[in-house]
């Protein structure tokens, strides 16, 4: 059992690590490097899950190829990001930009937090405000039905 | 009731609302497929390119596409959903009055000949892509898909999908009549 997990799991590492077909590697170990951070941050348009440094589809083969031919032709990890982006759109970037459309996704569970905090504060400001003023005194009329009351019981 | 009172039922109205979207969202999923991208090519002007033609037959390039309303179509003779379009590519061709352009994606010439020998060619012309870097200029993710290109060479339509009956007569050719008139 233990040997076929072994197995199970050096077969899966070796799939993943095969992604990146040895074919595609820079010489230079400094842009390889450049190359493997900016593709595992970009999505596979073929398996959307999948970075691109992960996806074995052709079209990733083929964008990693073109990374690796930018960054030698000596573009900047960002403007070889903004290639890929003026093709593809935003949702090619793994991690979504932050720009007026996306701000209700950044700031927005922060924003209900905040709101959640603003309740409960009053809820509780509230609370210990009635704790605090005694309760006032009985009217005349009150008096009256409680003694009744009293009476009642004996 | 009091106002106060009100301001209660105001987390389960909130969340009612949503219920209802989900559920107009799920209703609606058959029109709405998510793993379907919006392009990001959409109204940019159209990437530059010269392509070789098949075989001895001549290419195309962006500057013969200039001035005028044209399709491009990307296919490939292994791709099996192409062979699938390829009726409604001939149709769409007949029926639009404008020019359909083909670009052979990643294919070997002598099998995209073979493919258009077999099912007849609907293009003007056809330029090879061997490399797929047209493709990825265009933003393409696979073939078939299909471009509808303006007179001022702006990208005006483009379907990441094989076509189908519905987007032929509802979209494109009402966008080519529109785009010709302009």
């Amino acid at each position: 059992m233990r040997a076929l997990l072994g197995l199970l799991l050096a077969a899966w590492t070796a799939s993943a690590a095969l992604a990146v077909e040895p074919g595609e590697r820079l010489d230079d170990p400094a842009l390889e490097a450049r190359a493997r951070a900016i593709s595992a941050e970009l999505r596979c348009l073929v398996c959307q899950n999948q970075s691109l440094d992960d996806s074995n589809a052709e079209l990733a083969h083929d964008l990693r190829v073109l990374i690796r031919e930018r960054l030698k032709a000596g573009d900047s990890d960002e403007q070889v990001r903004q290639y890929l982006v003026r093709r593809y759109g935003d949702f090619i970037l793994l991690k979504p930009p932050l720009q007026p459309d996306t701000y209700l996704l950044w700031f927005g569970p922060f924003a209900l937090l905040l709101l959640g905090a603003a309740g409960v504060a009053l809820y509780l400001r509230r609370r210990g405000r009635a704790a605090e003023t005694p309760p006032a005194p009985l009217t005349p009329e009150e008096r009256r039905k409680l003694a009744k009351l009293l009476a009642e019981d004996r | 009731m009091p106002l106060r009172r009100l301001l209660f039922l105001l987390p389960a109205a909130a969340f009612a609302g949503l219920l209802g979207y989900f559920v107009a969202a799920l209703l609606n999923a058959e029109r709405r497929d998510p793993s379907e991208l919006p392009s990001a090519m959409l109204d940019q002007p159209a990437p530059d390119f010269a392509l070789e033609g098949l075989g001895d037959k001549p290419g195309f390039a962006r500057g013969d596409l200039a001035g005028q309303v044209v399709l491009v179509n990307f296919f490939a003779s292994w791709c099996l959903p192409c062979k699938a379009e390829h009726p409604l590519l001939t149709r769409l061709a007949a029926a639009a009055g404008v020019p359909l352009y083909g670009v052979d994606y990643k294919d070997k010439p002598a099998d995209a000949e073979r493919f258009l020998g077999q099912y007849g060619s609907p293009f003007r012309a056809v330029g090879v892509d061997p490399g797929g870097r047209l493709g990825i200029d265009f933003g393409i993710t696979g073939v078939p898909e299909t471009f509808l290109i303006d007179k001022s060479g702006k990208i005006r339509f483009h379907r990441a999908q094989p076509l189908t009956p519905e987007a032929i007569d509802k979209e494109i050719l009402p966008l080519i009549r529109a785009l010709q008139q302009s």
